[in-house]
Parts: structure tokens; C-alpha cells; sequence
């Protein structure tokens, strides 16, 4: 063997100092900021420290970005909470401020690629349950137009949701109180959770977000309505940012016709437990064992 | 000795009677107070109602007028107004006082001011007036807990004059995912 001009030894000693120079090169040609947040631990994992000095990052990354301060909540799930969504089809009109009023809200990308976390589907009166039927695109001069009906799908806030149960890494998962996240930094683009919805309540960052700076919302969550990067899944989250602190959420308050009702089911005095104890509900695909927290109910 | 005591007897007598007139008078307040208290009903964080621009308070114009509860359809004011709400059996009176312009009045002749108009509305409505009081018919807005709310008046949103909502001019359609990358060819161009 002595023409073997290196040993076992020798190979794995040449290796290593290679890939600690290269990644030592690296190190210095990247910022300090990329280093950090590649080096960004899971959101559940943070500590408090963690989590200060990851918002203070993201805010300077924002404000250099955007050209606006932005203050980034980790406010955590409120004990005894547990947050349901109640939707009168007897009164929506298929109007879609609902869908504009989020987009708001929660700094979806305008165009190229297009968002929204609210879809309105018209169907033929009378045929509630042919989910085949629906049609997403209408676009008369006049709503509502006669012989349908309209019925907003977005995220369901699943008990038992499957998005969460696919994903790869645990980029998504159920908080305390219900709601079902996305750690937009966590997320590795895999879109399973997309293919796993039965209610296509995720959505695709297929480019960088355009957003206009003068429309950008600053008020924002770290699970929530942070602007979102390219090649992350996000989706409805009730407007975390503002159900934690008791505000209802944006589309409950741009709906015109009080078709939209949010509360703690937790709390027996609350709408929605009020409307589910009496009035006619259901839940889009119960036979699915989902388990949503979002219930369609006929206030007439 | 025996007039002395048929004295005290007499004047017992005339306690007890005070005392039982006492407690019946006591009795009679509690239970107006209750009634009344049952007959109030509680506030609600309502916006201003939304008047006409420049018409209030009523009582700018209608002070100086002798009122006419005559039945009849108006030809010099208000003319804006078609009355589509139960028409054949209402008129303006029913609803607005004669006496004073700037209340409203409930069908027991007691007078409201129009930031409590949800009262003369629930008269008729009652289911509907139930499920607004509970938050599940019309529109809140703000905090749920912990802060200010806004409960919308029926007014807000349905014209009492004419109370069916009208159809509105929807927001545009999502991108097809055709044009997903190219929103100018949406519009044909």
C-alpha cells in the first residue's frame, strides 16, 4: 500500500479544514443578520431572549426593506381562550370586502403573485353542498344577484387539522388557543400542508411580496400579518394580531352586512356560542374529521 | 285603669294600621321600581344616527308649525322620502312624534331619543331585535373585550324608509392563475 499517497487519516483531515475555510468565507461574506436568522432557532423553541433579539432583527430588516418601523407582537395565546368564527349565509351578498379588507390587514402581496386568504364562492340557490358547482371568478355589475347564493371559504382553524400533521419540518401547528400558524421563517416551501387542505385555506408565496409602502400595515404578529417572504406557505390566522388584544378581526369589520361573528367559544355568553345554541349550523366537510372551528349558520 | 287600657288597645290599633299602610306603600314603590326598571332598556355603544345632511334636529323648521296628524301624502317637503316599509298601515306620525320633532315614539306614546331608535324598531322586529342585542344580527365593530365597540343601529344599515338593503357593486375577482404573473392581460389588454 505505499502508493497510496494519502491515508484515511490524512483525507478526513484535508476535508474538514476545506469545509471550515469555506464556511468561515462565507461567514464573512454574508452579513451578520443572514448568519443570525440562518441560524434561527423554531419559534416555539425561543426563549424570551430568543425572541427579543429575532424581532429586533426582523424589525431592522423590515425598516431597511420597506422603509418603515414596524413593531412585530409575539403576544402569546390569553389562558382560557379559544377562538371560533361564525358565518351568516342567509346575509352574505358576495360582496368581497371581506377579501380586500384582509389583504389590508395582513400584507398580502398585491400582484405578481396575488394573494388573498378569503375566497368567495357563488353557487346555484339551492345547491349548497355541490361544492363542484362553485365559481370563484364571478364578477357581475350588481350582487347579489338572483338565484345564488355566496359562501367566503378561508382557513377553518381546524381541532384536528391535516395541514399540520403534514408538514415535514413543524413549521405550522395549533397555538393554545385555537389558532393555526405558520412560521414563515421556520417554513421550507414544501407546500404539503397546501396539498393536505381540504379547504384551500393555505396559500403560496410563489415571488417576493408586492406590497405598496403607503398600504403596508406596521401593526403586526410574528405568526400573523408580518410581510411574508418567497417560498413561504401562509394562510388566515383570524388576525392574530388583533383577536389576542380582543379587537375583532378585519374582515368581521369590513363585511357590510354583519354576515361575519367572531368570539371565544370558551365563553358561554359570547356570539358565536350564542348563534351555535341557536340557530342552524354546520361545518363545510364534517364527515373529513377536521373539526373546524368555523361554522356556517342561516340567521333566517 | 279599664279607659287607660282600652286606650292602648285603640292606639295599637292605629300603629298597626300605620304600619301596614307603611309596608303596602313600601311594596307598591319596590314594585314600580322593578316594572320600570324592567321596562328600560339598557344602553348599547351605538354611532350617531345617520341623519340627512342638515336635517337635525327637526325642530329648526317645525317649531313655529301647528303639526297636522291628518293622514296625507306630503307634496311640499320631504318629498325625497317614499315610504316602502308596511306603507299601507304606517305614516310618518307613527314613528315620529307631533309634539316634539326631535324624538322619536314608541307605540306606548313614550318618547325616545333617535340614538335609541333599535327600541321603536324592535316593537315589530322582535326576533330580529333579540339576536341584534345578542350581537348575531347586524354589525359590531372595535374591541370584543377590553376596549371600545361600536354596536351599528338598524338605521345604519337599513334605511327605515325603506329598509331592504341594496345590491352594491362587488370588489373585483382574483387573478385567473393563467394571468396569475401578468394582471394587464386580465383586462384584455
Amino acid at each position: 500500500m505505499a502508493g497510496n499517497r494519502y491515508s484515511r487519516r490524512d483525507f478526513i483531515r484535508m476535508a474538514s479544514v476545506a469545509a471550515l475555510s469555506g464556511f468561515g468565507l462565507s461567514g464573512v461574506s454574508c452579513k451578520k443578520a443572514d448568519l443570525e436568522e440562518f441560524l434561527q432557532k423554531h419559534y416555539l423553541e425561543m426563549t424570551e431572549e430568543d425572541k427579543k433579539r429575532t424581532i429586533k432583527r426582523l424589525e431592522e430588516k423590515y425598516l431597511k426593506k420597506y422603509g418603515k418601523q414596524f413593531t412585530i407582537s409575539t403576544q402569546g395565546a390569553k389562558p382560557g381562550t379559544l377562538w371560533g368564527y361564525g358565518l351568516d349565509l342567509s346575509r352574505c351578498i358576495g360582496c368581497r370586502r371581506c377579501v380586500y379588507g384582509c389583504v389590508k390587514e395582513n400584507n398580502h402581496s398585491r400582484y405578481n403573485p396575488q394573494l388573498h386568504w378569503i375566497r368567495v364562492l357563488r353557487l346555484p340557490e339551492g345547491s349548497l353542498i355541490n361544492l363542484e358547482n362553485a365559481e370563484h371568478y364571478y364578477d357581475p355589475a350588481l350582487v347579489p344577484e338572483p338565484g345564488y347564493v355566496y359562501m367566503p371559504v378561508q382557513c377553518q382553524h381546524c381541532e384536528n387539522p391535516p395541514c399540520v400533521k403534514v408538514c415535514p419540518v413543524h413549521a405550522t401547528w395549533k397555538e393554545p388557543d385555537g389558532l393555526v400558524v405558520v412560521d414563515y421563517n421556520w417554513c421550507i416551501g414544501c407546500r404539503y400542508c397546501i396539498a393536505a387542505c381540504p379547504y384551500k385555506g393555505r396559500v403560496f408565496n410563489w415571488a417576493e411580496p408586492n406590497i405598496p409602502a403607503e398600504e403596508l400595515n406596521t401593526a403586526v404578529h410574528y405568526l400573523g400579518n408580518r410581510p411574508r417572504y418567497k417560498n413561504v406557505v401562509d394562510k388566515c390566522t383570524f388576525c392574530v394580531q388583533r383577536v389576542r388584544q380582543g379587537r375583532y378581526p378585519a374582515c368581521v369589520e369590513a363585511c357590510p352586512t354583519g354576515t361575519r361573528k367572531f368570539g371565544n367559544l370558551l365563553d358561554p355568553n359570547s356570539e358565536i356560542r350564542y348563534l351555535i345554541d341557536h340557530k342552524r349550523v354546520f361545518r363545510m366537510k364534517e364527515d373529513l374529521n377536521t373539526e373546524p372551528k368555523f361554522y356556517y349558520f342561516f340567521g333566517l | 285603669m279599664y279607659y287607660s287600657k282600652q286606650q292602648d288597645v285603640c292606639l295599637e290599633r292605629v300603629n298597626m294600621r300605620r304600619i301596614v299602610l307603611l309596608s303596602f306603600l313600601l311594596s307598591l314603590f319596590v314594585f314600580c321600581w322593578v316594572l320600570d326598571g324592567r321596562a328600560k332598556e339598557e344602553d348599547f355603544p351605538v354611532p350617531r344616527p345617520p341623519f340627512s345632511e342638515g336635517i337635525f334636529p327637526c325642530s329648526n323648521c317645525h317649531a313655529g308649525m301647528e303639526a297636522n296628524t291628518k293622514r296625507r301624502e306630503l307634496k311640499e317637503e320631504h318629498t325625497n322620502i317614499q315610504l316602502k316599509h308596511g306603507s299601507v298601515s304606517r305614516w310618518c306620525l307613527d314613528c315620529h312624534d307631533a309634539t316634539n320633532r326631535d324624538m322619536l315614539k314608541l307605540a306606548s306614546g313614550e318618547h325616545i331619543d333617535f340614538s335609541h331608535s333599535y327600541e321603536l324598531c324592535g316593537q315589530c322586529h322582535g326576533p330580529t331585535y333579540r339576536d341584534w342585542k345578542v350581537g348575531v344580527h347586524g354589525k359590531r365593530i372595535g374591541y370584543f373585550d377590553g376596549g371600545p365597540r361600536t354596536y351599528f343601529l338598524c338605521v345604519n344599515c337599513h334605511n327605515p324608509h325603506d329598509p331592504k338593503f341594496k345590491p352594491i357593486k362587488p370588489e373585483p375577482p382574483p387573478f385567473k392563475p393563467l394571468y396569475k404573473y401578468n394582471p394587464a392581460a386580465r383586462s384584455g389588454k
